[in-house]
């Protein structure tokens, strides 16, 4: 929150323009609240803003946001897992009140689709890329999964 | 008067909003979710109001949650971007009854357009010439329908807009999977399971035109062109529309102007067209009842700022543009820089962006909110920014484009900036007057 805005797109471009009739090559402006880089490249110009260094910091939003959650563990017991390839909602079924695409005692083949990931409104198969049966079920349909979380345990199978 | 502003968006449209109320002296409230309360346009707002979790369904999406923060904030006007609310009439119905301004149209205007079957026969009733098709409520309607249109055919969401719930059925074989998957999309994105069939035009351009209306008036600001596109959603978008014979394209403002007249229209609003590519024949796809993501080239090519028209149309003032005035001059071309891996099938990858180079400087135009450091939270849409660029014609844009993309640098989350390389140096491109089937032709690995 601010009692003035920072630097106008506007202003950006005043101030590309008085580099630019001059013999700098790089403007860098630290305030408390902001870093702009405006550096010369070639025939044009780039601005870089972070505001990372202003109140929440990089970190925190780090762990408070499940975008960035780095990958889980890659067996669940020294069983393989089929892992989320990316975060969204854990769908596991194709609409509300059908069945599930598998269940625990399900066999599963590499193509086999074993849920949904809803991210950024779409909806992305998720593909089992193994062969095996459905052993147990991590993730709870509805509920937000982070990239690489485990979804389903998969047993070797007996042949 | 506008005192104090709620914007009931995020991402790149909200900084937009707030950017322009400031300068008309407004205050700005932004409602944002928890997932958001760092974002950049939380920081440059004048407040900001929790609308809720993470999850749009239960913030932006949510009417009860934003009127009820808005009307804490005390703001006596809410300007719902595009998407989420933008659309809903339900949430317009809402603000007046809170004593709150909707910026934007008439709730009449909003149901009119917002239900696309609603909005065809209106179209129809206004003299234009629209795409055979109808609604599909179940499967079992959806076979009658296809049998009628023939294949392909496209399925569309009838609270739909921004090509969400869209897909293309090219069998039969497909039809009732496709359904299924249009359905649910349509559900989550509008909360609207139903959808409706059209008939599906292959070498069809994305015409559209941008109008704004006091209620007593319209005027056109000129088309935009909106052909490249990847399963509906738009990638690339041009001002104005190029290689359109002169009598097609004053056909195209006019009848956009004739339908914006024939609604009393009030406010922003877009005329969406599919032109045949070799005849120029058109027909009447949709009215967006907003602010369109691709805006800034309408502005840059007439200088008029949307934004701070949508605001005094909102505060009742008469339009204060002459039709006259409005000559847009040069051309300008935006693209949508998404956070996807285009090469892995346009995968959504969300996450932090550890570094963000724009381009700047002279006939360069970026809006975005993601800046070094910033979070792409994966509940929205993959939008980080948009990068628009003018010129005096379509060439110079063309070539300040291709330059502006080789000094743009993003890194931690993948991005479409390659694709857009890939675009701008295609010739079918530099030519200029692709139809939608141009993505599918682009050689890219």
């Amino acid at each position: 929150m601010s009692e003035l805005l920072p630097l106008t797109p506007e202003d950006v471009a005043a101030i590309v323009a008085i580099l630019d009739g001059s013999n700098y090559d790089r403007l860098e402006l630290n305030t408390g609240r902001f870093t702009l880089r405006v550096v010369r490249d070639g025939a044009g110009w780039t601005q870089e803003w972070d505001w990372s260094l202003s109140a929440a910091s990089a970190g925190l939003e780090r762990a408070a946001n499940p975008a960035v959650v780095e990958a889980g563990e890659a067996e669940h017991d020294g069983r393989p897992l089929i892992r989320s390839p990316l975060p969204g909602i854990f769908y596991r079924a194709p609409q509300p009140g059908a069945p599930p695409f598998v269940d625990v005692g399900d066999r599963v083949a590499p193509d086999t689709v074993i849920g949904i990931i809803e991210t950024m409104k779409l909806m992305n198969p998720v593909h089992a890329g193994m062969t095996g049966v459905v052993e147990a079920i991590l993730a709870e349909n509805g509920t937000m999964v982070a990239n690489g979380e485990g979804l389903i345990v998969v047993a070797e199978d007996a042949v | 008067m506008i005192r104090r502003l709620f914007v009931a968006n995020r991402g790149e449209i909200a900084l937009r909003i707030i950017r322009t109320a400031r300068r008309m002296g407004i205050v700005t409230i932004l409602g944002a979710s928890e997932a958001d309360r760092d974002s950049l346009p939380a920081k440059l707002a004048d407040e900001v109001a929790i609308v809720g979790p993470a999850p749009s369904s239960q913030s932006y999406l949510s009417v009860d949650a934003v009127i009820a923060a808005a009307k804490a904030s005390r703001a006596d006007a809410i300007h719902p971007g595009y998407g989420f609310l933008s659309e809903n009439a339900a949430f317009a119905r809402a603000a007046a009854a809170a004593g709150i301004t909707f910026v934007g149209p008439d709730v009449a205007s909003l149901e009119a357009m917002g239900d696309k079957l609603m909005a065809r026969r209106v179209a129809i009733e206004a003299g234009l010439p629209v795409v055979p098709g109808g609604e599909a409520a179940t499967r079992e309607e959806a076979r009658l329908r296809a049998g009628e249109v023939g294949y392909p055919l496209l399925l569309k969401a009838v609270s739909g807009g921004g090509g969400r719930g869209m897909k293309r059925v090219d069998r039969e074989a497909d039809l009732d999977s496709l359904i299924d998957m249009a359905m649910s999309e349509a559900q989550a994105a509008f909360g609207d399971p139903r959808i409706y069939i059209e008939r599906y035009i292959a070498r069809g351009r994305h015409v559209e035109v941008q109008v704004l209306g006091d209620g007593a008036g319209a005027i056109n600001l000129g088309t935009r062109d909106c052909s490249i596109q990847r399963r509906f959603q738009k990638l690339v978008e041009e001002a104005p529309a190029p290689c359109i014979p002169d009598d097609r394209h004053e056909a195209l403002l006019q009848a956009a102007v004739r339908l914006a007249t024939h609604l009393s229209y009030r406010g922003a609003g877009t005329v969406e067209f599919l032109v045949d590519a070799e005849t120029f024949d058109f027909y009447f796809l949709e009215m967006n009842a907003r602010i369109q993501v691709e805006h800034p080239v309408t502005e840059a090519v007439t200088g008029v700022d949307l934004i701070e028209q949508q605001l005094l149309i909102a505060d009742h003032q008469p339009l204060g543009l002459d039709q006259r005035a409005v000559k847009p001059r040069g051309h300008a071309i935006e693209v949508r820089i998404n956070a996807e891996d285009w090469r892995a099938d346009f995968r959504p990858s969300a996450g932090q962006i550890s570094r963000a180079v724009w381009p700047a400087g002279e006939h360069v135009r970026v809006d975005t909110h993601l800046a070094s450091g910033g979070v792409v939270p994966p509940y929205y849409d993959s939008l980080i920014g948009k990068l628009i660029v003018s010129g005096a014609s379509r060439e110079d844009a063309v070539a300040r484009l291709a330059a502006a993309l080789e000094r743009l640098q993003i890194e931690g989350v993948s991005t479409t900036v390659g694709l857009h390389r890939l675009i701008a140096a295609d010739p079918r491109f530099v030519r200029g007057g692709v139809d939608t089937r141009f993505f599918e032709g682009l050689s890219h690995g």
